[in-house]
C-alpha cells in the first residue's frame, strides 16, 4: 500500500522520514490572506526526536498538523519540498493522506479526557487504527494486539483497561492509552502536540519517559511544547518559532545550553527557578507603558511577624454515593491541616492534582466549612460562622483564580470588574481609582472601557489582580493563576505579583503545580500529598534538602533545563 | 439504582394520580350536565333523577371521585355513559391505528432528521443555511395545515394514496409524512447543531489522525454524542406524536384514540376521557423511563453516578 521506504539520506544514517523545505501555510478566509506559517524547513530522521517550541500562536501545533494535512478546514499548504518517508506529498489527495495516518503517522495530543472518544472504551479506541486500515482482521487477533500495545506503553492489566472508559483512568495511565492508541497501527513518526500539558510533574515523567522509549526503538518523534525544560529533557534538536517563523534551530546542547540567539535567551530568563529568586523574569520584554521604568527590583518588606492567616487541625471529607453493590463511604479530601501565613508573606502550596490543595484552599477562602479544626483571619474566627458575619472581613481576603475570563461577568466592562470591589468609595471617586489600579497593574486606562473578550490572556489576569488589589486585601488566594499562560506572558505576570508583594506588603497563598513558580516567588512553601501536609518551611530548605520521600519524588519528577530526562535511568 | 428506580416508580404514580385528578376536576367543570347526555333525547320526569341515582352523581364531587379513584386503583375504567360499553373495549380497539400512526411517524421522523443532520452538518454554508430554513419552516407549521396540502396533492390531485380510512400501508403513508415532517424538522435542527459541536471536539482530531474517513467518524463516533441532546428532547417528540395523531386522525378520517377522545370530550363521556388521560400519563412515564435507560446505554460516563 505505502511506497517502498528506500529514502534518501546519508550512507550509515537512519532514513530521513520527514523533509520538508520552505513550508508555509495560510488560511485563505483569514484577514489578509497571509501565511500564519512561513518558510520552515523541516527533517526529522527515524530514532530521533525533533521539538518544536514557542508561545502559543507561534504556528508550532499549524506545523506539526500539516504532516497529517490536518492543518484545518481552508488552510493552504504551500512547500518547496514536503517529502514523507521518501515520497513526495505534494500531489496527495485526501484518500493517500489518509492510508498515510495512523500508519506512518501518529498523532498524540493534550489531555486524554477530550482526546479519546469518551463513549468507547481504551480497547475500541486503541484497536480503530487496526481495523480501519485492515492491519488486522477479527476481533480476538484485534483484542491481542490492543493488550499488546497497552503493556507496551506500561498500563498494567491491559486485560481489564481495554474494557474501560478514560474517564475512569487517572491522567497518567488515560495519555499512555492516548500514546497507545497513536502507535498501535506502528508508525514510524510520533507527532505529539503538548503530551504532557495538565499533567502533574511526576506524571509528565512517566508519559515523556514512555515516549522516550518509542525513540529508542526507531520511531521518529516530533515534539511540539511550549515548555522548555521538557523539550531540552528528550529531543535531539529544537526549532524555536515566533510569530510562524523558525527563529533558531539546531542541537537542543547548542540552542538551549548555549542560547545564543536573543529571542531564546529571552524564553529561557522567563523561566521561574530557584535560580532566578530576586530578579525579573520579563526584563527583556517590553511591558505595556509602565515597562521600562521598572527595571530595578523595588526594596522589599520583609514579612512581619503578625499572622494574617492561621489554619489549625482543619480536615475534610467526602461522602461518596452508594453504588450497586458497595456501601456508602467517606473520602478523605484534608486529614489535620495547619500552617499560618504572617503579613507580607508568600507561602506556596505544591502537590499533585487530589493532594487536597484545592479543597484548602477552598476552606480558607470560606467557600467550604471544615469537618474539624478551625480557620482564623486577621485574629477573628473565619470558620464556623455564618456567612453574614464573614461578609465585614471578606474584602480583606482576595482571590485570583486560574481562568480569569470565566470569574468574568461577561456583560461587565473592566472598570464594571473592578469597581465591584469598590464598594467602600463613593460613586465619584471611583473612576480615578480604577485608573490608578490599571496603572498599578501595567494596564493602559483607556483599557477600562473594554470588555474582558476583547482582552489577551495575560491582561485579563491582569485585571483580576487588579480587581483583587481594589479592596485592599490583607490576604490574596491565587490558584494556579499563571498556569494557563504562555511562558512569556506568565514571567510578566508573576514579575508584577512580586513588584505588589514588596510594594504593599500584601500576603499571598499561591497554588501552583508548578515547582519552579514557588521557588522563584513564594518565601515558604507546604507540600500537600494525599489529604495532608507532609512538608513545611522555608523554599530555600525544604526544596534544596527536602525531608519527606514525597517532596524528593516531586522534585526528582520536575523537567529542568540543564539536565537529562528527570527520574530515568540512562 | 433500586432506589433510584423505587423513586422512580413513586413519582409516576404521582403522575398518574394527578393527571386523573386534573382530568376529573375539569371534565366536571364543563358546561352541561352528565344526566343531560346519559339520557340523550329521551326526556320524561323523573329521568334525570333515576339516572343519577344509577351513576352516582347525585352524591358530592368528593365521593364521586373517592369512588373513582377506587375502582380505577382496582384497574375498573368504568363504562362509556354515551357508548355504553366497557371503557377497556372502547380504548383498545381504537389503540392500534394510533399506535400504528405514532410509530411510523416517529421512525420516520428519526429517520429522516438523523440523514439530512448527518448529510448537512459541519458540510457547505449554502446547503445548512437552506436545510436549517426548510426545517425551521416545517418544524413552525401546524400538522393539520400539512395534512391538508398532502391530501389535496397527492389524493386529490395524483390519486396515487386513498383520501381517508384505515386499509393497508397505503392509507399509512400521508398521515404518517404529516405528523413526521413538523418533528423531523426540530429533530434535524438540534442533531446538526450537536453533530456540529461534537465535531469540534479534540478526540475528533484523533480519529482523524488515525486515518478513519469522514463518514465512519459522523457514523461511529459523533453520531452517538448528538443523540445525547436528542434523547433529552425525546419525552417532549413522544407527546408531540401522540397529540398530532389525533389531529392528523381527524384531517385523515382514520380511526384512532384521536376520534374517540375528540367524541368523548364533546359529549361529556368522563370515563372514556380519564382512560385516555391514564394511557397518555402511563406512555409518558414509560417513555421517560425508557430515555433515562438510553442515557445509560448511550453514554457510559452517566453510569457511574
Amino acid at each position: 500500500m505505502i511506497a517502498d521506504t528506500k529514502t534518501p539520506g546519508g550512507h550509515g544514517e537512519p532514513p530521513l522520514l520527514v523533509d520538508i523545505r520552505g513550508l508555509s501555510i495560510g488560511f485563505a478566509a483569514s484577514g489578509s490572506g497571509a501565511p500564519i506559517v512561513r518558510d520552515i524547513d523541516l527533517a526529522i530522521r527515524a530514532g530521533e526526536c525533533v521539538a518544536l517550541v514557542g508561545e502559543s500562536g507561534s504556528g508550532k501545533s499549524l506545523t506539526a498538523r500539516s504532516l497529517l494535512n490536518l492543518a484545518g478546514d481552508g488552510a493552504r499548504v504551500e512547500s518547496r519540498r514536503f517529502h514523507l518517508r521518501g515520497r513526495d506529498a505534494r500531489g496527495f489527495r485526501e484518500a493517500d493522506w489518509r492510508r498515510l495516518r495512523g500508519t506512518v503517522t501518529g498523532l498524540v495530543m493534550q489531555d486524554a479526557l477530550v482526546s479519546l472518544d469518551p463513549l468507547r472504551t481504551i480497547g475500541q479506541e486503541v484497536g480503530e487504527v487496526l481495523s480501519e486500515h485492515r492491519i488486522l482482521r477479527g476481533r480476538t487477533a484485534i483484542a491481542a494486539r490492543v493488550r499488546d500495545v497497552l503493556g507496551k506503553v506500561g498500563i498494567p492489566d491491559p486485560e481489564v483497561r481495554s474494557r474501560q472508559y478514560a474517564h475512569q483512568l487517572s491522567g497518567g495511565l488515560r495519555q499512555r492509552a492516548l500514546i497507545a492508541a497513536a502507535i498501535a497501527g506502528d508508525p514510524d513518526l510520533i507527532i505529539a502536540d503538548e503530551p504532557t500539558t495538565s499533567l502533574d510533574v511526576a506524571v509528565q515523567a512517566q508519559v515523556l519517559q514512555v515516549l522516550a522509549e518509542r525513540v529508542r526503538e526507531g520511531a521518529g518523534l516530533l515534539l511540539i511544547s511550549h515548555d522548555l525544560a521538557v523539550v531540552s529533557g528528550i529531543a535531539d534538536r529544537v526549532i524555536v518559532m515566533r510569530e510562524g517563523r523558525a527563529v533558531d534551530s539546531g542541537p537542543t546542547a547548542d540552542v538551549l545550553m548555549r542560547p545564543r540567539h536573543p529571542y531564546t535567551r529571552q524564553l529561557i530568563a522567563a523561566i521561574p527557578s530557584a535560580a532566578s529568586r530576586g530578579r525579573r523574569l520579563a526584563s527583556a520584554t517590553p511591558v505595556g507603558p509602565s515597562g521600562p521604568a521598572r527595571a530595578a527590583p523595588p526594596p522589599r518588606r520583609g514579612p512581619g511577624d503578625v499572622p494574617v492567616l492561621e489554619v489549625r487541625g482543619i480536615a475534610k471529607d467526602y461522602p461518596t454515593r452508594p453504588g450497586i453493590g458497595r456501601a456508602g463511604s467517606t473520602l478523605t479530601a484534608l486529614t489535620d491541616v495547619s500552617f499560618a501565613v504572617r503579613a507580607g508573606e508568600v507561602v506556596g502550596i505544591v502537590g499533585e492534582s487530589g493532594s487536597g490543595k484545592s479543597t484548602c484552599a477552598k476552606i480558607v477562602l470560606g467557600l467550604l466549612a471544615p469537618d474539624r479544626g478551625a480557620v482564623r483571619l486577621l485574629g477573628q474566627p473565619w470558620s464556623g460562622i455564618r456567612e453574614p458575619e464573614r461578609r465585614p472581613l471578606r474584602p480583606r481576603l482576595q482571590y485570583i483564580p486560574q481562568d480569569a475570563l470565566s470569574s468574568f461577568d461577561p456583560r461587565y466592562r473592566v472598570s464594571e470588574i473592578i469597581a465591584a470591589n469598590l464598594a467602600g468609595l463613593r460613586p465619584a471617586d471611583r473612576p480615578g481609582r480604577v485608573a490608578a489600579l490599571l496603572e498599578q497593574v501595567g494596564l493602559r486606562a483607556d483599557l477600562a472601557g473594554r470588555h474582558p473578550r476583547a482582552l489577551s490572556g495575560g491582561q485579563r489576569q491582569r485585571v483580576s489582580i487588579a480587581r483583587a488589589l481594589a479592596a485592599e486585601p490583607a490576604l490574596i488566594v491565587c490558584d494556579e493563576p499563571v498556569s494557563a499562560l504562555d511562558i512569556g506572558i506568565q514571567a510578566q505576570v508573576l514579575d508584577l505579583l512580586g513588584d505588589l508583594r514588596d510594594r504593599l506588603g500584601t500576603a499571598l497563598l499561591f497554588i501552583s503545580h508548578d515547582l519552579g513558580v514557588i521557588q522563584h516567588l513564594a518565601d515558604r512553601v507546604l507540600v500537600f500529598h494525599d489529604g495532608r501536609l507532609v512538608e513545611e518551611g522555608p523554599v530555600g530548605e525544604v526544596l534544596c534538602t527536602p525531608g519527606h520521600a514525597y517532596t524528593r519524588t516531586l522534585l526528582a519528577a520536575q523537567p529542568r533545563l540543564a539536565g537529562g530526562l528527570p527520574a530515568h535511568a540512562h | 439504582m433500586w432506589s433510584r428506580i423505587a423513586s422512580r416508580l413513586l413519582t409516576s404514580l404521582v403522575v398518574a394520580w394527578a393527571s386523573v385528578t386534573a382530568a376529573f376536576l375539569a371534565l366536571h367543570a364543563l358546561p352541561g350536565r352528565i344526566e343531560d347526555i346519559l339520557a340523550g333525547d329521551v326526556d320524561y320526569p323523573g329521568l334525570r333523577e333515576a339516572i343519577a341515582a344509577e351513576w352516582g352523581l347525585d352524591r358530592s364531587l368528593f365521593e364521586q371521585y373517592a369512588a373513582f379513584v377506587s375502582r380505577i386503583a382496582g384497574g375498573d375504567l368504568g363504562t362509556s355513559y354515551v357508548l355504553r360499553q366497557p371503557v377497556t373495549e372502547i380504548v383498545g380497539s381504537q389503540l392500534w391505528p394510533t399506535v400504528q400512526l405514532a410509530l411510523a411517524a416517529g421512525v420516520l421522523a428519526v429517520a429522516l432528521a438523523v440523514s439530512v443532520a448527518l448529510l448537512t452538518a459541519g458540510r457547505g454554508r449554502r446547503a445548512r443555511k437552506l436545510a436549517s430554513i426548510l426545517e425551521l419552516v416545517l418544524a413552525s407549521t401546524p400538522v393539520f395545515w400539512i395534512g391538508i396540502l398532502l391530501l389535496m396533492l397527492f389524493s386529490f390531485t395524483l390519486r396515487w394514496f386513498p383520501v381517508s380510512g384505515a386499509n393497508g400501508w397505503t392509507s399509512l403513508v400521508l398521515p404518517s409524512i404529516a405528523l413526521a415532517l413538523p418533528t423531523a424538522g426540530l429533530l434535524a435542527q438540534v442533531l446538526r447543531e450537536a453533530i456540529e459541536k461534537t465535531l469540534d471536539q479534540p478526540f475528533v482530531t484523533t480519529i482523524r489522525a488515525r486515518g478513519v474517513g469522514e463518514f465512519a467518524i459522523r457514523a461511529r463516533h459523533v453520531l452517538r454524542h448528538a443523540l445525547l441532546p436528542a434523547v433529552t428532547l425525546g419525552g417532549w417528540l413522544i407527546g408531540g406524536l401522540l397529540g398530532g395523531a389525533v389531529i392528523t386522525e381527524k384531517v385523515f378520517g382514520r380511526p384512532g384514540l384521536g376520534s374517540v377522545t375528540l367524541g368523548a370530550v364533546l359529549t361529556h363521556d368522563v370515563p372514556v376521557v380519564l382512560a385516555v388521560v391514564l394511557l397518555a400519563a402511563f406512555i409518558h412515564v414509560a417513555a421517560s423511563t425508557i430515555l433515562d435507560i438510553l442515557y445509560l446505554l448511550i453514554d457510559p460516563r452517566l453510569r457511574a453516578a
